[in-house]
């Protein structure tokens, strides 16, 4: 009897431990299956020409498959995005954790969660209809579909990110830190920029990095306002083809298994590739400089 | 001794002001984020609700989509986004229930936790890539309800884990000790006590991801969405139409953009009513619990 219990005890075990196994395993598949069909371009250009080359014409003939352009412009509206989003992030998230009353907070922290979750698809069509037209009559510009356009709607997308988990680590700051700090006669703002943001700036990177890595796939948002010319930006009014737009926008022309389709699947391991770096940047700051308690600083 | 109380009179008043004023600032930070969202969703019911009447949520599209209905995109919608969460739901419970209830830190669960923050990460064009190789091609679904759904069950998967994750975290530890002592085995303790408590948190985690798969896009463009077909769908291998994609189509695709925009806006409302009101039942129910827990 005891025996059976203890040996389906086991199987239990091994069979939660399966199932654990599923995240890592469909992981790993997406891996295989980019390569598989990304690689085969390799074949007719060198890697060095497909990440370095400035021209991006899969359709001409000869074709052009060259990806920096598509690279900047992902960087370049990531970048520009992160300006804005990182201090309203962060701002919001002070502002809830330490500064707002329980009644405000509990207004505010559902606002933000709505935010994150409105479709990506609706911010795009309101930056098209609404931001577009709004920024070329402001700015006299010849399309109001571009980089800056681009980095203002994806900025909305990273902040709730960013609020919401540097909140959990200004929250997890321990209390008897503020409140020695408090008591040597610091204000609660010299309280807050000296004790309580310095004690959670592990978790605040983190929180950044993550933000940023949404920003740079998020698809819709830069396939409907970016404006969609693989040309290297000179201006921040310039519209701009990021990966991902790149890749949403072409697939359905692409001929099944041509050269067009294996070079997007491997715009699509580039893609990958940087929001990987940038989440195991993000688990390598918050495991080696956690926040464990008073005791660590 | 006389210097002192004068340093305290005249800093005291600086130091404060100066604190008010960055305060200000973060109130302002905060309602940029509640502006934004309030000027977003009163576009959409601006110009949306107008587009909205019986004939719009219960007629297929007329005339090359320039009339009619929604009726098939909100059908493949909630096909697509139930689907997908019968697929993860059960297997992000266990794969919760594992790294909550058994594992011990150890070298393995790094490395899975690890998986499940980069899976999580992925980018969403980049599942719709995996769907279309893995799904449609390499297994033969094609384009079809089957592939998009088991596409957005692959991405929810990390959100679903997160949840349940956390519900089972807030069930106390003195109600496992109790069960195991009592001479239940872990299993039982699992099945009978942790995971009956941690349910409506668990539901809620659901709800959530249910409203994520249903507002996503890229995923299921190369895999289960089309411009239009005429009839809703009868099984698992047909094409569908779902309501993100169709914004996307009316707002980008053909002549008639100018002439669509009301049914865009239309389209955009109901998306948003879908997922804003998933959201909202969720964050009301989570936090009635919040206080029942108190």
């Amino acid at each position: 009897m005891a025996i059976r219990r203890q040996l389906k005890e086991q199987w239990m075990r091994v069979f939660f431990f399966c199932f654990a196994l599923a995240s890592i395993l469909i992981l790993s598949m997406i891996v295989v299956f980019l390569f598989m069909e990304g690689l085969p371009i390799f074949s007719k250009v060198s890697v060095k020409d497909f990440l370095l080359g400035i021209y991006w014409y899969p359709t001409s003939d000869p074709p052009d498959f060259g990806i920096l352009p598509l690279i900047i412009a992902s960087l370049s509206v990531t970048f520009f995005s992160a300006l804005l989003s990182i201090p309203l992030g962060v701002m919001t998230a002070v502002y809830l954790a330490e500064i707002a009353g329980r009644r405000l907070r509990e207004v505010i922290k559902p606002i933000v969660e709505l935010l994150a979750a409105l479709p990506s698809v609706v911010i795009g069509f309101f930056g098209m209809v609404v931001v577009s037209p709004f920024l070329q009559d402001f700015f006299g510009l010849s399309t109001g579909l571009n980089l800056f356009n681009a980095a203002l709607m994806l900025a909305f997308m990273s902040i709730p990110t960013i609020c919401s988990l540097s909140e959990d680590a200004i929250y997890s700051v321990p209390v008897e830190l503020k409140e020695a700090s408090l008591a040597l006669g610091a204000t609660h703002l010299e309280t807050i920029f000296r004790v309580i943001l310095p004690a959670s700036i592990s978790g605040i990177a983190t929180a950044v990095i993550l933000g940023m890595s949404r920003a740079i796939g998020e698809t819709m948002v830069v396939l409907m306002v970016a404006g969609g010319a693989a040309m290297i930006p000179t201006s921040i009014f310039d519209p701009v083809r990021p990966l991902p737009a790149s890749i949403a926008a072409e697939m359905a022309e692409a001929p099944f298994r041509g050269d067009h389709y294996y070079a997007l699947f491997a715009t699509g391991i580039v893609l990958f590739f940087f929001t990987f770096l940038f989440n195991i940047l993000a688990d390598y700051i918050s495991h080696k400089y956690r926040q464990v308690g008073a005791a660590t600083l | 001794m006389k210097k002192k109380p004068k340093v305290r009179l005249i800093f005291p008043g600086r130091r404060k002001f100066f604190q008010n004023f960055i305060f200000v600032l973060f109130r302002l930070a905060a309602v940029i984020n509640g502006l934004a969202l309030l000027i977003i969703v009163y576009f959409m019911i601006a110009n949306g609700w107008q587009a909205i009447n019986w004939e719009f949520l219960t007629q297929p599209p007329k005339e090359a989509m320039t009339r009619g209905g929604i009726l098939p995109c909100i059908i493949g919608t909630l096909y697509l986004s139930l689907g997908a969460m019968l697929i993860a739901f059960p297997i992000g419970v266990a794969s919760a229930v594992y790294l909550n209830e058994y594992a011990q830190p150890s070298r393995i669960l790094r490395i899975i936790r690890l998986g499940i923050n980069n899976l999580a990460g992925v980018p969403s064009v980049v599942f719709g890539l995996f769907g279309l190789a893995f799904f449609v091609v390499w297994l033969k679904f094609g384009i079809s309800l089957l592939a998009g759904a088991l596409t957005l069950a692959a991405m929810t998967l990390p959100v679903i884990i997160g949840a349940t994750e956390e519900a089972l975290k807030a069930v106390p530890n003195t109600y496992r000790e109790a069960s195991l002592g009592l001479g239940a085995t872990k299993w039982q303790t699992i099945l009978r006590v942790v995971l009956p408590t941690a349910l409506p948190g668990i539901l809620t985690g659901a709800i959530l991801s249910i409203s994520r798969a249903a507002g996503e896009t890229a995923p299921i463009m190369f895999t289960a969405a089309v411009f239009y077909t005429p009839q809703l769908p009868t099984s698992l291998f047909d094409e569908i139409m779902a309501l993100p994609y169709h914004i996307y189509v009316l707002s980008t695709a053909g002549t008639e953009i100018e002439t669509t925009r009301h049914l865009q806006y239309g389209t955009s409302l109901v998306l948003i009513a879908l997922v804003l009101g998933l959201n909202l039942i969720a964050i009301i129910y989570r936090a009635r619990l919040q206080r029942r827990m108190q």
